[in-house]
């Protein structure tokens, strides 16, 4: 595999994943529990959404023949998206959604910290900007995590069910393919084994003073990074490409 | 209206005008005083070239600033400029100047608290800092929400005079 290509995917996964996790976050706007959390949703959606501009923005110089960020949000299909499999998963109710947005946020913040230390400088500098606003989205995330844990008996229970559903949608951060092998060996990327005890350890702490129980290893779901995704990936781009598939180049 | 060199104002100038633009989201402070232009220079075509760079990355405000930053050149008569952005290093409220703290503070809005240097400030901390609101100056306050009406901001209020407040993050 070229440096080009693998750096190319490796860039789209990194764009997909906060893309994908935006419009997700998006849905949540103008009906979310309270109006700070509405913000609260909004803004991390927005946060996610300008990482991802910048990612697929440089997966389309990289690429080069003539697609920028736009196009590759709003025109590739299904199978050419190659965010995790958890990004993807339906917001269901805001414990769901604050379990999975933990998991992300607790690898992005680390995924960001390696990438700003990348012998790319684009990546580095990408990162580096990136990875502030991703700890502030750590920080949100837990301390909902344990607010609802450590709350009332029906939050407790909701919070451990998220944690416990969403868990084998978590194995994937931390598998390497050649694509991750590729950009490693090249300096640009980082082994994604390499963040899975710091992973770990983190989602355990919070679990612990969310007084929920961190779930035992098992099957772990795979494919999103290789464009094998779960069935809910197609009706949310429906939504977010329909209008440039009705009306091709409509502009603002 | 072309500038010859000899007429051109002088990039102390130029700053001087800049630091009217207000930011669209926070007008109380000005695109300089937030440390969002980094530099402002004329290159050798004798075009002028403003250098910007992004608060937070999917700010909406971005695109707004870059447009009026060219609107308050080309309102003083300089018609060749260009907006160049700049990503690294990555902006931080440290960049923040000290007329820019106190209009904040004037305006209702606590100033960031620390300096965050680089982002290890950021990614070790993990206590909600006391901040004082920014009305009466009382350190009894409490985090209402971590992020407010824009991502930069927090919400909270104040355990004395009661009031609702925004805190500006170190970022």
């Amino acid at each position: 595999m070229g440096r080009d290509d693998a750096l190319f995917q490796y860039c789209l996964r990194l764009g997909d994943n906060a893309l994908v996790l935006a419009q997700r976050l998006g849905e949540w706007t103008g009906k979310a529990p309270i109006i700070e959390e509405d913000l609260a949703t909004a803004n991390t959606a927005l946060d996610l959404i300008g990482q991802a501009r910048m990612w697929l923005a440089y997966a389309g110089e990289i690429e080069g023949s003539g697609r920028g960020e736009d196009e590759l949000a709003f025109l590739r299909d299904v199978s050419d998206f190659r965010n995790v499999l958890l990004v993807e998963q339906a917001n269901g109710n805001f414990a769901d959604t604050i379990a999975r947005q933990f998991y992300f946020d607790a690898w992005n913040v680390r995924a960001l910290d390696a990438l700003s230390r990348s012998r790319d400088p684009r990546v580095a500098e990408i990162a580096a900007k990136s990875v502030k606003e991703a700890a502030y989205h750590l920080e949100r995330s837990a301390d909902w995590v344990v607010r609802l844990g450590d709350g009332t008996e029906e939050s407790r229970a909701k919070m451990q069910a998220a944690i416990d559903d969403l868990w084998m949608y978590t194995g994937e951060f931390f598998e390497a393919d050649d694509i991750d092998r590729a950009v490693t060996e090249s300096g640009i990327g980082f082994d994604p084994a390499a963040l899975h005890a710091p992973w770990l350890e983190e989602v355990k702490r919070v679990l612990d003073d969310a007084t929920l129980s961190t779930p035992a290893p098992g099957y772990m779901q795979r494919g999103g990074k290789q464009g094998v995704h779960t069935e809910k990936l197609g009706y949310l781009l429906a939504e977010m490409q329909f209008l440039q598939r009705a009306y091709p180049g409509a502009q603002w | 209206m072309d500038v010859t060199a000899a007429a051109r104002p002088s990039v102390d100038e130029i700053r001087g005008w800049l630091a009217e633009v207000p930011d669209p989201e926070i007008p109380a402070v000005s695109v300089v005083d937030l440390g969002i232009v980094r530099d402002v220079q004329w290159d050798a075509s004798g075009e002028l070239v403003v250098t910007v760079t992004p608060t937070y990355s999917g700010c909406p405000a971005t695109e707004l600033i870059a447009a009026e930053i060219a609107r308050a050149i080309r309102g003083r008569g300089v018609e060749r400029v260009r907006l160049d952005t700049r990503l690294s290093p990555a902006w931080t409220t440290d960049w923040i100047s000290d007329r820019g703290r106190e209009k904040l503070s004037a305006y209702g809005i606590a100033p960031p608290g620390y300096k965050v240097v680089d982002a290890s400030a950021i990614l070790r901390r993990r206590a909600p800092e006391t901040v004082a609101c920014p009305r009466c100056g009382s350190q009894r306050t409490s985090l209402t929400s971590r992020f407010g009406s824009t991502p930069c901001k927090a919400l909270y209020r104040c355990d004395d005079c009661l009031e609702p407040f925004d805190y500006f993050k170190p970022h």
